[in-house]
């Protein structure tokens, strides 16, 4: 880093960004390519999904622009492949690299929007069942641990399965994300809860709390203002983790043919419509998709890894 | 110890009541079992005499209690998509599943343990880093891809291994095994690697996880001061402490190979209790649905037991530190 | 004294230096200490927390946490050369001539297994005895330890002991192979204070009975002066003095003794007020040139801020302090 003597004059501290990029966290993240590679494939895959109807090449749900005779074309490099195409097309002549783009999208959605779902529940629940204790706590605590017992695609199937047969098809089929939203996001809010709960119980004790209780603040204000920031590192590691989980989980869903339904595909969906022509040579049409899931995955994963790392330097 | 298996035993039998109470609630609530039998020509009469056989004219916690007496004897009702005894259809499909998670769990648990611990001890060799970031491409790919991939590799492009079923089985009673016949055995090769793969990972990387907590501890340091030789000190003693917290998620691990079965069983269209599964939810049949819900609770519960008991065996201090290693994060 | 073998020290420390490599450059936690150990002899080791003090014992075992390592010096015991033998020849030292005792008692013992099973697998990986005799020789440990009954409880788990009863566990498996020198580090400092004494006077009977010297780390100069021969006082890795006990207590030479023995409360003597040092230690990464104590000294002049003292025999010690210099006796 350049410095001018009147930067040199000015205490470090002063300016935050200055300090966020002199930080242990940000030198890990310099000093590592794999995760500077990581975190750039990681915007690519978010941009490339968020602005997928302004930058991919084709609509792959305009059927006006569809025609069949584009259908099963293979990838540009090879033989019957043309430059319109890169990725090829499948079977109903979409282009693949706008259905994985467009596919991405909502994976990244549900994704998202799930562990958004799951921490918001998980937190609150784990301050709660901290700061309340008694009773609450032990009933929160022995749900979280009956739910721990068992596998989270297994809830997620059932929740899923559950709203499949009591809503009426086209109902269905309109609000399947937010389901999906619904299923993966209750699967996952017990390790937060934990996190949180146990950070809230030593907070708790702490005579800085005891204080503010004495001078009459309420107890939300005082476990939103000094709990949760001690938590945000592991529950930003924790949501990190959880984002890769859940865009697994909603491919898995798809892929089983219980979650996003092909008309407005997911990145799992295009995994499974494509199977079906994997034996007769058309491998492009679920190895792009594929792909695409585990770059994005992968690159989600190193970065939380890597942030589980610099936050628990007892690990270095 | 005589208290703690009772105290083990009742929760587990409180656990195994919910889960019957949400498989018992979805005859409540998903589709009407009269229509279903009937179809669309029936007179109330008709109705009316079947929902007496039934006893679903009774109040809901009493056909709650038959509903559970009836589990417990393994009676589930007829299937709705395949008008068969589910008891049966269950037995069937009970032994492919069975020996598929059976095959996949060695395959984790032979390979992830040593991994772990040799990723642990040698952390920073190159090794130890190729398995690392292998392990991370491992936890990334998702089931059902793995096994396209595989598939695509052994069977469509090498021939060499079969793509879907159990090959040829051999019947030694009611089971059904793949075990005793080459066919059976090579078409458990793909499937149980797809299976086996997410937990042999996440087993390395919570076994070196555990490795690296245990080896920073005092006793361990105080093991290397008083000269054991580093075979005592990383197996007598950092080993045995890492088990602990290693068999508590083990166990859950490979109860989740269960229900991860129904993803790579869908892929190789193994003919176990996942598929059948899928295929009930796709079809809304219930009682399938509900067997197969108690079945893998009872799996749970039983795993459960079996993993309180190891602790117990592997630790004096009993649960004294139990709340502590709860809240592992993988 | 009659041998000349006996005249020659059991440990010889010369110009260690232990250092930690980090991303903002590398720490001296350890900065050229020389200091010898005389065979059955008691050494105290004491400065404040970060002195180094720690550190200058696990280099003596050979058990620098990594990535610090060894930069320098070397160790000699009983003339031999250790500081650069392969890890599984100090590991036959480590346990046989050298015996260690942890600050924590509570901590130092694998929960998982009977003491007995610890005791044993420690003699038989030293002496060439059997089980039989390893056990019989464990249960007179625990015996010259004071654990009453120890046929019965050398069968018995970690957790069962009290702190007190643990830490005399732990000096029983640092005397297992009747080692020449115990490296004592910290170990009281986690017992409750009405133990702390009967554990300190254990320690030293027993390696006076064994024959053992003892390396006595510690923060408390009430431990040291009841306890040890000489003593050596620590500051920012390096050592500002060292000495016969009753000589540094009395008359202490360095400024920074001075100050330290001002801010120790003596009963039966009336003191205005307990004097203390300004200031504090300064950190690794910020040691200034010269003398490491100059900043706080009040006796500091110029020589203190640029040049750095090395060790000076005064008396029956030594100190590293300019105003010894030239023979003068700390006048100024």
């Amino acid at each position: 880093m350049a410095t001018t003597s009147r930067d040199l004059a000015r205490p470090p501290t002063r300016n935050a960004l200055r300090r966020a990029l002199d930080s242990d966290i940000f030198y890990s993240f310099r000093r590592s390519p794999v995760v500077v590679a990581a975190a750039i494939v990681t915007l690519i895959c978010f941009i490339g999904a968020v602005c997928a109807p302004w930058l991919a090449p084709h609509n792959p749900f305009d059927l006006k622009t569809l025609n069949l005779i584009d259908a099963f074309t293979p990838p540009a490099w090879m033989d019957e492949g043309t430059r319109k195409f890169l990725l090829g097309t499948d079977d109903q002549g979409r282009d693949v690299l706008s259905t994985i783009m467009y596919g991405a999208r909502i994976s990244l959605a549900v994704g998202f929007f799930s562990v958004l779902f799951a921490m918001t529940l998980g937190v609150s629940l784990g301050l709660i069942s901290g700061y309340v204790g008694g009773a609450l706590d032990a009933f929160i605590m022995r749900v979280a641990d009956v739910q721990l017992s068992f596998p989270a695609i297994l809830i997620a199937l059932l929740i899923d399965g559950l709203a499949r047969t009591t809503l009426p098809r086209d109902v269905h089929d309109r609000v399947i994300v937010y389901v999906l939203i619904l299923a993966i996001g209750i699967t996952g809010w017990v390790q937060y809860a934990r996190t949180v709960r146990g950070s809230t119980l030593v907070e708790k004790n702490k005579e800085y709390v005891q204080a503010a209780r004495v001078i009459g603040r309420h107890p939300v204000a005082i476990m939103a203002r000094h709990v949760l920031p001690n938590v945000m590192g592991p529950v930003l590691v924790i949501a990190t983790i959880n984002l890769a989980i859940a865009i697994l989980t909603e491919a898995t869903l798809s892929f089983l043919g219980v979650g996003v339904p092909p008309t407005q595909p997911s990145l799992g969906t295009l995994i499974r419509v494509g199977n079906d022509f994997l034996f007769s040579g058309e491998w492009w049409i679920t190895i792009f998709p594929g792909a695409a899931l585990v770059v994005m995955v992968l690159a989600v994963n190193l970065l939380g890894d890597w942030l589980r790392d610099a936050l628990n330097p007892k690990l270095r | 110890m005589i208290a703690f298996i009772v105290r083990r035993l009742l929760q587990s039998v409180v656990v195994m009541l919910v889960v019957g109470f949400v498989a018992f609630s979805l005859f409540a609530y998903v589709g009407d079992p009269i229509t279903i039998m009937l179809g669309q020509d029936f007179t109330e009469l008709d109705a009316a005499r079947i929902r007496r056989d039934l006893g679903l004219d009774q109040p809901f916690f009493v056909q709650f209690a038959h509903f559970v007496v009836n589990a417990v004897q393994g009676h589930f009702g007829i299937s709705y998509r395949l008008a068969r005894p589910v008891d049966q259809l269950i037995a069937e499909r009970l032994p492919a599943t069975l020996e598929l998670s059976f095959v996949a769990a060695s395959l984790a648990l032979a390979l992830g343990l040593p991994m772990g611990v040799y990723t642990g001890l040698h952390r920073d060799s190159w090794l130890s880093r190729v398995m690392l970031t292998l392990s991370l491409v491992g936890v990334s790919l998702p089931t059902f891809l793995i096994g396209i991939l595989l598939i695509l590799f052994f069977s469509v492009i090498l021939g060499w291994l079969p793509s879907f079923g159990r090959g040829t089985t051999v019947h030694l009673g009611w089971w059904t095994t793949g075990f005793l016949t080459t066919s059976g055995l090579k078409a458990l090769i793909l499937p149980s690697i797809t299976l086996g793969l997410f937990q042999m990972t996440l087993i390395m990387r919570l076994v070196r996880a555990e490795m690296l907590e245990v080896l920073r501890t005092d006793y361990v340091k105080f093991a290397r001061a008083r000269g054991l030789p580093n075979r005592a000190v990383h197996f007598g003693h950092a080993l045995k402490n890492t088990l602990v917290p290693v068999i508590t998620i083990t166990g859950l691990q490979l109860g989740a190979l269960i229900a991860f079965a129904i993803i790579t069983e869908t892929v190789f269209q193994w003919p176990g209790m996942g598929l059948l599964f899928i295929q009930s939810v796709s079809f809304a049949d219930v009682p399938v649905m509900a067997a197969y819900l108690c079945l893998v609770a009872f799996f749970f519960v039983v795993i459960n037991l079996i993993v309180d008991l190891l602790y117990y065996a592997v630790d004096p201090r009993l649960r004294i530190d139990r709340a502590v290693s709860g809240g592992h994060t993988v | 004294m009659t041998s000349p073998r006996a005249n020659r020290p059991l440990l010889e420390v010369d110009g260690l230096r232990v250092e930690f490599p980090t991303r903002r450059g590398t720490l001296v936690a350890v900065d050229g200490v020389s200091f010898h150990i005389d065979p059955g002899e008691v050494l105290g080791v004491v400065g404040e927390s970060g002195a180094g003090k720690s550190l200058t014992g696990a280099a003596i075992i050979g058990l620098i946490e990594p990535p610090g390592r060894i930069a320098g010096g070397r160790v000699t015991l009983d003339g031999r050369r250790i500081d650069d033998l392969p890890y599984e020849e100090m590991r036959r030292i480590r346990g046989r001539q050298i015996g260690a005792v942890f600050q924590d008692p509570l901590t130092s013992l694998n929960p998982l297994y009977t003491i007995g099973r610890q005791l044993v697998e420690t003699i038989c990986t030293h002496l060439d005895v059997t089980p039989q005799q390893a056990r019989a020789r464990a249960i007179t440990l625990l015996q010259e330890v004071g654990i009453t009954a120890a046929e019965r409880r050398i069968d018995h788990y970690p957790h069962q002991f009290s702190g007190g009863m643990r830490q005399r566990v732990v000096i029983a498996l640092a005397l297992c192979a009747n080692p020449r020198l115990i490296i004592a580090d910290e170990p009281t400092t986690a017992l409750d204070v009405s133990i702390q004494a009967q554990i300190i006077a254990l320690l030293k009977k027993l390696c006076r009975e064994h024959g053992a010297a003892v390396m006595l780390v510690t923060h408390d100069m009430g431990v040291i002066a009841e306890t040890a021969d000489r003593v050596a006082v620590m500051y920012a890795g390096r050592i500002a003095e060292i000495g016969p006990v009753r000589d540094v207590i009395k008359r202490p030479k360095h400024p920074y003794t001075i100050g330290l023995m001002g801010s120790i409360p003596t009963i039966g003597r009336n003191v205005e007020r307990l004097t203390q040092i300004d200031g504090a230690m300064p950190r690794l990464d910020a040691i200034p040139p010269g003398c490491a104590f100059n900043p706080r000294c009040p006796k500091a002049f110029d020589r203190c801020r640029g040049e750095r003292p090395e060790a000076m025999a005064i008396e029956h010690g030594q100190v590293a302090c300019w105003l010894y210099a030239n023979g003068r006796m700390g006048e100024r």
